[in-house]
This record gives C-alpha cells, structure tokens and sequence, in this order.
C-alpha cells in the first residue's frame, strides 16, 4: 500500500497537523518508506492469533465510588495559553 | 580527598550516612560539574537550589538518625517526568513553559527516598529518536569522542540522551530514563554505562509524558549494576493512578544481590545474529559469552523466531499510541497555541500542531493516524497486535530452554551527529535488538562490555524472564565483575 498527495493530505487533516504543498511533497516518499517497510508483516502467518491487548497480564482494578480529587480549578487551568472567567478560552465556535 | 563526582550512587550514600562528607559538599561538587558541562547539552534547566535543599535535608536527617534510601544523593532527572513547578518539556516546544502542578510518581518516590534533583535531562523530542537529535532544545553531544584523532561530536544515543551523557560525564552519579523502544539502553551502551528498563508496570506511569503507553517504562541509568538495583527499588512500586502498574511488592533488588549464577543457563538467540552488523559486534557479544561461561552459567543457542518482525511491528504500535497520545496537545489546555490571522478553532488546532512539533513526531503521528484510519486498521495495527503476541510467545517458549538471553544492546557504537537524520529507517534500525523485549514487556540490561577499535564503548544486553528483575541485575553483576570497565571520557568540555 502507498499514498499519494491526496492521501497525505487527508492524513494531516485527521491528525490536525497543518501542511504546505511543498510538505505534501516530501512526506510522500518518506511516508511511503516507511509503510514499504512494515508492509512486510503481512507475510507472517497469524492464522489463530489474538491480538494482543496487554503485555503483561494484569486485571484492570475498579476501583471505590468516590470522590477523591477536584475543587482545583486554578491548578487546572494555571498552564492554558488563554483562560477566561475560570474557563479553557478558545476561538468563537458557535455564530 | 578524591573527587567526590567520581562516586556512584552506593558511594554517595554510604559516605554521607558514615561522615565521610556531607550531603551538601556533594551537591555543590556535583552543580559544579553541570555548571561547566554546557558544551554537552545534556540539561535543558538546572536545578542547584532543589539539589542543595535536598543534601541540606539530608545532612539534617543524618543529625537525627533519619536516613533515607536516597539521603544525600543528587539525580538527573529526564525531562520526560512532570516535576511540580519544574519545566517539564519532553524536549519539545510544545510544552516550552510547562510547569506541571504535580509530581510524577516515580520522581515522588525518588525525592520521598531522600533524593535532590541537578536538573532537567534533555531528550529527544517525546522520546522519539535514537540519537537525541530531535530535541527541540539542542543536540546532546557524547563526552565520547574517537580515539582516531577524528574529533566528530558524537551523539550519545536515544531517546535519554541526556540521561547518558550526565552519567558518562560524571554531572549526575545517577538519573532517570524512560524506554519505549530501547531508550534506556541504547544510550547507555554508547556511552559506557548501565542502564535497566523494568518489567512493564514496575514503575508507575503516572505524571511521565505519555509516548506509547503499551511500550513506555522508566527505569534508571548509572554507572554500576549496584547502583542501578538502588535507583530502581525507589522508582518502582504499586500506583494507583496508573491503571497498568504491578501490583506486588517492590523486591529487595539490592540486598539480594549476587553475582553467583552458577549452573544458570544464558541463551544466545540466533535470529540476533544479523547481517550487515560491523565484527566488533559479534567480537563483544563472544567475549561477553566467554565471561558468563567463565561465571559458571550454561550456554545454549536458542531461536526467536519472529525477530526480524519486531521493528516493523513496534513501528506500527508505537506510531498509532502516539497519534492517539499526542492528541491532548491541541492548545487548549496547557503548552503552546498558535492562533492564524481570523481563523477557527480547527485553525488553530492545525496551526498549533504544525509549530509545536517537530518532522520526526509529525512523520510518527501521521504514520500512526494512517494505520489506525478505517479501511487500514486490520491490516496494520490489527496485524501488528498479533505479531506483537507472536513476538512474546516466542519468549515465553525460549524460558524453556534458558534463564537470561545475551545479547549486543545495539548493532553499532555511537556514531556522528548527522550521520543518520536524513534516513528514518536506518535510525530506527539502532534498536533491533531492544525493540523485542520491549514488545514482550520484559525486564531488560545494559552493560558496559568494552571499548572498539575507536575507543568507544560498546554494550551488551540482558534479558530475563518478566518479574524477574533479581535474576537480570545478578546476570549483569557477574557480566560487569569480569568485563572489569572502568574507561571514561577524557573531559574536554
């Protein structure tokens, strides 16, 4: 499998990473490389395999129904680049 | 006196606990020999004042019969570890400014057990690279340099790059490092040191910033094995906050130490024997073979027969984690924004993005957004998860037929800065032989086996059973007792 321009185009939309035309270009042939690369795991043979979903076996814990955090909403917002009347600002959403 | 820089952690701590010196006389020695290595790189901020606090605290505790397992002894941390009110930037401009407003666990352990911090380790970018050359904040340069008179800087390895070289330059007698996919021990098999990742869940992932968390694990680097068994005792432990940390009580690594591993038996895995890897590899690797036999282990060839696929399986894995990981940087909640002239709130996720990383983290993010988009998924990611249970199966079957595998750590010594960023895949080919353990989540050494032909170092690695930290750390004392390493770089900087 490859891409084109097109395809990386839409790739960095997903991924909300802005790209200029001459970008484009040059993550073409390096992205392909590297998909060329790993292209070669489709030859193993995983006829009966499960994927694996965790490498160490290990029950994910519940833990109580309680509160034990929160009431700190300076702490949170002290690293936002813009935070107004005790909120995360970010540009107008809604017209 | 000799010069206390020239301790390792036990030292340190034994010095302090019998009046040899002071906690503080050994902070200052040590803010001094960051304070002259600027050439390095290897800091992105020092921290003296929270060094010196800590000896100060330390020398108080000793007054008073509190010692702790760390009192008196002055770390490196990688900038990887949210430190409260320290910059924590994982070398990336990103996160330029971030001050965390809490401790990540395994810092916490290490400052609660007595520890002071000298600084904030640079590192590549999100831990993504193998020659800390995709920090955002400069190249670490290797206090290494080649006995051939060629005075090429040198990179010292990937992604705890820093980490390596303060160890290796005598800045910190011990630091954190983080390993996703070798990042401990490649870089301190270029540089001459030892260097453990833990099994997966040792150490709490809680407040490191996140790369690939299936892979990601902290665990420390120094100059001995000893030492290594002392810093991780204090990383490790149960965490609640992190869903995927072990929960079993941390083992006496340390006083359980013991170079005797007579009638263990060492495997020595062929698939690692690949082409195209320079002889001074497999020189080492049978040196280091005839010293384990020379401590009484067995050898047996054994085979892992999905090796060649673990590469490309990690970089289908650890793209598609980090895509989804890296998301939370969309400039709203903390780290860098970048608002375009009328634009929207898309705008300025995309514009953030674009500024605040760099071409290795946007090339792994868009590789990892690929495999995971409809119509891929199955054939990559999908695909990559049951390799990845092949990989760890063929483990689980070696531990049949064997207690520790040895191995090279890496398939060459340090090479140039520059020699390499124009090639991903040649880049990534640096951790072939870290990237399955990895995978397999299991514990995983580096020791220091000798110099090339070039004087530089070059390293083996231990792998063990998962849990089995004891058995790797005792492998890898009876390793260092008969590789005997004590080179150094000349200091030039």
């Amino acid at each position: 499998m490859s891409v084109d321009t097109a395809t990386v185009r839409h790739i960095a939309k997903l991924a909300r990473i802005a790209v200029s035309d001459g970008e484009v270009e040059a993550l073409v042939p390096e992205l392909n490389n590297i998909l060329g690369w790993i292209e070669q795991l489709q030859e193993v043979d995983v006829t009966g395999v499960e994927p694996m979903t965790a490498v160490i076996p290990n029950q994910l814990r519940m833990r109580a129904d309680v509160v034990t955090d929160g009431d700190r909403r300076d702490a949170v917002l002290k690293n936002a680049p813009l935070a107004e009347h005790g909120f995360f600002a970010v540009p107008k959403v809604i017209e | 006196m000799s010069d206390l820089t020239d301790l390792g952690v036990a030292a340190i701590r034994d010095g302090v606990r019998d009046g040899a010196f002071s906690a503080h006389e050994v902070a200052e020695a040590f803010n001094a020999n960051v304070a002259k290595a600027k050439g390095l790189n290897a800091f992105i901020i020092d921290t003296p004042e929270h060094a010196l606090a800590a000896a100060d605290q330390a020398d108080r505790d000793r007054a008073e019969g509190k010692l702790k397992p760390l009192s008196g002894v002055p770390l490196g941390i990688k900038d990887l570890f949210a430190t409260k009110g320290y910059q924590t930037t994982a070398g990336s401009s990103m996160l330029g400014g971030f001050e965390p407003v809490y401790e990540s666990t395994v810092s916490r352990h290490l400052f609660g057990a007595g520890a002071g911090m000298l600084g904030k380790l640079n590192m590549d970018e999100f831990a993504m690279g193998s020659s800390n050359e995709t920090s955002a904040y400069g190249n670490v340069i290797s206090p290494w340099r080649r006995s051939d008179g060629g005075n090429a800087a040198l990179t010292p390895g990937g992604s705890s790059g820093g980490s390596a070289a303060a160890v290796a330059a005598r800045l910190a007698p011990g630091v954190t490092g983080t390993d996703t996919g070798g990042s401990i021990r490649q870089p301190a098999a270029f540089v001459g040191i030892t260097g453990i990742k833990p099994t997966y869940g040792r150490c709490s992932r809680y407040g490191m910033v996140a790369f690939a968390s299936s892979l990601d694990q902290a665990g420390p680097m120094a100059r001995d094995v000893r030492d290594c068994a002392i810093l991780l005792q204090a990383m490790a432990g149960y965490d609640p906050k992190d869903s995927t940390s072990l929960q079993l009580d941390v083992p006496a690594w340390e006083a359980s130490l013991s170079s005797d591993i007579r009638g263990k038996r060492i495997g020595i895995p062929k698939e690692y024997r690949i082409e195209g890897v320079p002889e001074e590899i497999d020189r080492v690797w049978e040196q280091g073979i005839a010293w384990m036999r020379d401590a009484g282990a067995e050898i047996v060839e054994v085979s892992l027969p999905h090796t060649r696929y673990a590469l490309p399986t990690y970089y289908i894995i650890a793209p598609a984690e980090a895509s989804s990981n890296l998301a939370r940087y969309d400039g709203v909640k903390y780290g860098r924004r970048e608002m375009p002239d009328k634009g929207g709130l898309a705008d300025m996720y995309q514009a953030t993005r674009a500024a605040g990383f760099g071409a290795e983290v946007k090339r792994r993010i868009m590789i990892g957004t690929y495999v995971l988009s409809a119509g891929f998924y199955d054939a990559y990611f999908n695909q990559a998860q049951k390799v990845r249970a092949l990989i760890a199966r063929d483990f689980e079957q070696v531990w049949q037929h064997c207690d520790y595998l040895l191995t090279p750590t890496a398939p060459s010594a340090a090479f140039a800065i520059g020699e390499k960023m124009a090639d991903p895949i040649a880049m990534y080919l640096n951790d072939v032989f870290a990237v399955p353990a990895s995978l397999a989540g299991l514990p995983a050494m580096s020791v220091p086996a000798g110099l090339n032909d070039q004087g530089l170092p070059l390293g083996l690695q231990i792998i063990g059973r998962a849990f089995d930290e004891q058995g790797v750390l005792n492998a890898g004392l009876a390793f260092e007792e008969r590789a005997g390493f004590t080179a150094r770089p000349e200091s030039w900087w």
